[in-house]
């Protein structure tokens, strides 16, 4: 499983990358965690991949990806011709217009407002990965939750753990409505 | 050398335990586990967060790390500390590494014991600053003027980085010469998982140590026992031509001849102690194809020769863990059988030409630069197109 998160530097996408790497590893797969991003620590056009498997990974930079979560525009238009036919495509959908005329065949897509919920229900836009980290792994199923909490218990800023916790709960809770429709 | 109480109790909090980090991580975790005493290097992507790992953690250790003004100055800063009896070391990248060559003469010359890190990046000159590439395994080899052996390991796994540290500073201190480690930036800039061993299992090499007025540039072994500054032991370290007492002899022939002859032939002797390599051989024997690789390029090699196989080919691979001195025993004996042997790598067939000078078969480059590895499909393809 090849997961691209795509966005701007400041959104936390290299973290989102490697709290998904992180807690495939505490479940016992193997992980690869990537990432490319510019001289800007914020604003500059950020991507972190992360490859799961149960097997030895060869690849190290895959060409092509099951998933891309995609929290930008221009991240968006740029990465989405490398989803496989067949792959899932998550957005932010007040940040990413989607044209599925640009898009490979039979993708499964999902827009949801991550950065909206994380501003009105938390008051902090930033903790918007967390919301699409929750949302996405329910859909997916791709590492436990008891591992994806204790890597973001890991990572996050002392005195935010509760906030960031809560924003990937409400995720986890909009991908139960989703599946449940 | 060894583990005073700080390092114990440093290394305590993190052994028997895996994490998820990067390469260049691994590389300085693995070199505190190693006894790594002091580490002196200037700043260079992609090998920043060696340096940035060790100014963080190797203090907490009881070890000592400087951000000098350069990399001729941290070149040198390592001789120096190497000869006080710490284990040190540097990390840079190519356009540092190139700075370094001088340096790197004058510790093999003075047979200082000390290790290097190269996470080798795109060039020439600054060339893709932030990308991986594979272009330094001459540079490694013969960046350094006048004649001289080294010892260079290319770690394929951020696991590797972390284990590698360790057998780069007993090689340096077994030797009594300075060690490289050849990383590449796609491996020091990925996360892996990386166990950490029980410290209990860490047995580093003792340097031997020269007995009160012996000679420490010569005697009748390869590796004279080496003294340290403090010791009470009047000893002249020179990069120029010496005898075996330290002391300048730049003129007469059969003193420098000797000289340099020891210090290549003390590892040249001792290759196949130090060559290790690793090998997949396809189950029947019947292989006409072989593929050599080496660091992250090994690892969609691998890939791509498991999969042929799958379709039915025959085709067999080995995988260079010490670069140098080069395995050309091991290279002639696998490429024995074989037509061919493919050789990716991330430069322009670097180290395809020195399997060249080894085997009888022919040899076939595959080379990739411009900072994206290889893919499994790039290599299986050129394997289908010989093997077709």
């Amino acid at each position: 499983m090849i997961i691209r998160f795509v966005g701007f530097g400041g959104q936390g996408i290299v973290l989102s990358s490697y709290i998904i790497g992180k807690s495939a590893v505490l479940d016992g797969k193997r992980a690869i965690q990537n990432q490319s991003y510019g001289s800007e620590s914020r604003g500059g056009e950020c991507r972190g991949d992360v490859i799961i498997s149960d097997e030895e990974i060869y690849e190290l930079e895959p060409v092509n990806q099951d998933v891309l979560v995609a929290l930008t525009q221009p991240g968006y238009e740029k990465f989405i011709p490398h989803l496989k036919p067949g792959g899932t495509l998550i957005v932010d959908k007040d940040l990413v217009i989607t044209d599925e005329k640009m898009e490979p065949e039979n993708i499964a897509r999902y827009a949801i407002p991550a950065t909206d919920i994380a501003h009105k229900k938390f008051g902090r836009k930033i903790i918007a990965n967390m919301v699409m980290l929750g949302y996405m792994n329910t859909l997916l199923n791709q590492v436990t939750f008891e591992s994806l909490e204790k890597a973001v218990l890991e990572n996050v800023p002392k005195g935010t753990e509760k906030l960031n916790l809560d924003a990937m709960r409400e995720g986890i809770e909009l991908a139960k409505q989703e599946s449940a429709r | 050398m060894g583990f005073n109480e700080d390092r114990k109790r440093y290394l305590a909090g993190l052994e028997d335990k895996t994490y998820f980090m990067l390469g260049d991580e691994a590389c300085a975790y693995g070199a505190i586990f190693a006894g790594c005493d002091f580490f002196a290097g200037y700043p260079i992507t992609p090998a920043s967060e060696v340096a940035e790992r060790l100014a963080e953690e190797l203090p907490k250790a009881g070890g000592l790390c400087i951000q000098m003004e350069d990399e001729l100055a941290s070149m040198a800063a390592i001789v120096g500390a190497s000869w006080t009896g710490g284990r040190s070391m540097t990390a840079t990248s190519g356009p540092g590494f190139s700075l370094m060559q001088e340096n790197i003469g004058y510790a093999i010359m003075t047979e200082t014991p000390c290790v290097l890190v190269d996470v080798q990046r795109s060039g020439p000159s600054t060339g893709q600053a932030t990308k991986p590439a594979q272009g330094d395994m001459m540079q490694a080899r013969w960046g350094t003027h006048g004649d001289h052996n080294i010892i260079a390991l290319s770690p394929n796994s951020a696991q590797e980085c972390f284990d590698m540290m360790q057998e780069c500073f007993n090689l340096a201190d077994t030797y009594r010469t300075p060690v490289i480690l050849l990383m590449d930036g796609e491996i020091g800039h990925i996360r892996e998982s990386v166990t950490m061993p029980a410290l209990s299992s860490i047995k580093p090499a003792a340097r031997k140590m020269a007995k009160p007025g012996e000679d420490v540039f010569g005697g009748e072994e390869l590796v004279p026992g080496i003294t340290h500054y403090g010791m009470g032991q009047n000893v002249h370290v020179t990069g120029s031509t010496h005898k075996a007492n330290g002391m300048r002899d730049v003129t007469t022939p059969h003193v420098h001849e000797a000289l340099v002859k020891r210090i290549y032939n003390k590892i040249d002797d001792n290759r196949e102690k130090i060559i290790r390599v690793e090998k997949d051989i396809s189950q029947n024997g019947q292989s006409k194809i072989g593929v050599i690789a080496y660091g992250a390029t090994a690892r969609p090699s691998l890939g791509a020769v498991r999969a042929a196989r799958d379709d039915g080919k025959n085709i067999d691979f080995m995988r260079l863990i010490t670069i140098w001195p080069f395995a050309r025993k091991q290279v002639a004996e696998f490429a024995k059988n074989l037509d061919m042997i493919l050789v990716p790598e991330m430069n322009l067939g670097q180290i395809s030409r020195e399997i060249e000078r080894f085997v009888n078969c022919k040899v076939v480059s595959v080379p990739k630069i411009g900072g994206v590895p290889h893919t499994v499909e790039e290599i299986y393809d050129a394997i289908t197109e010989v093997a077709s």
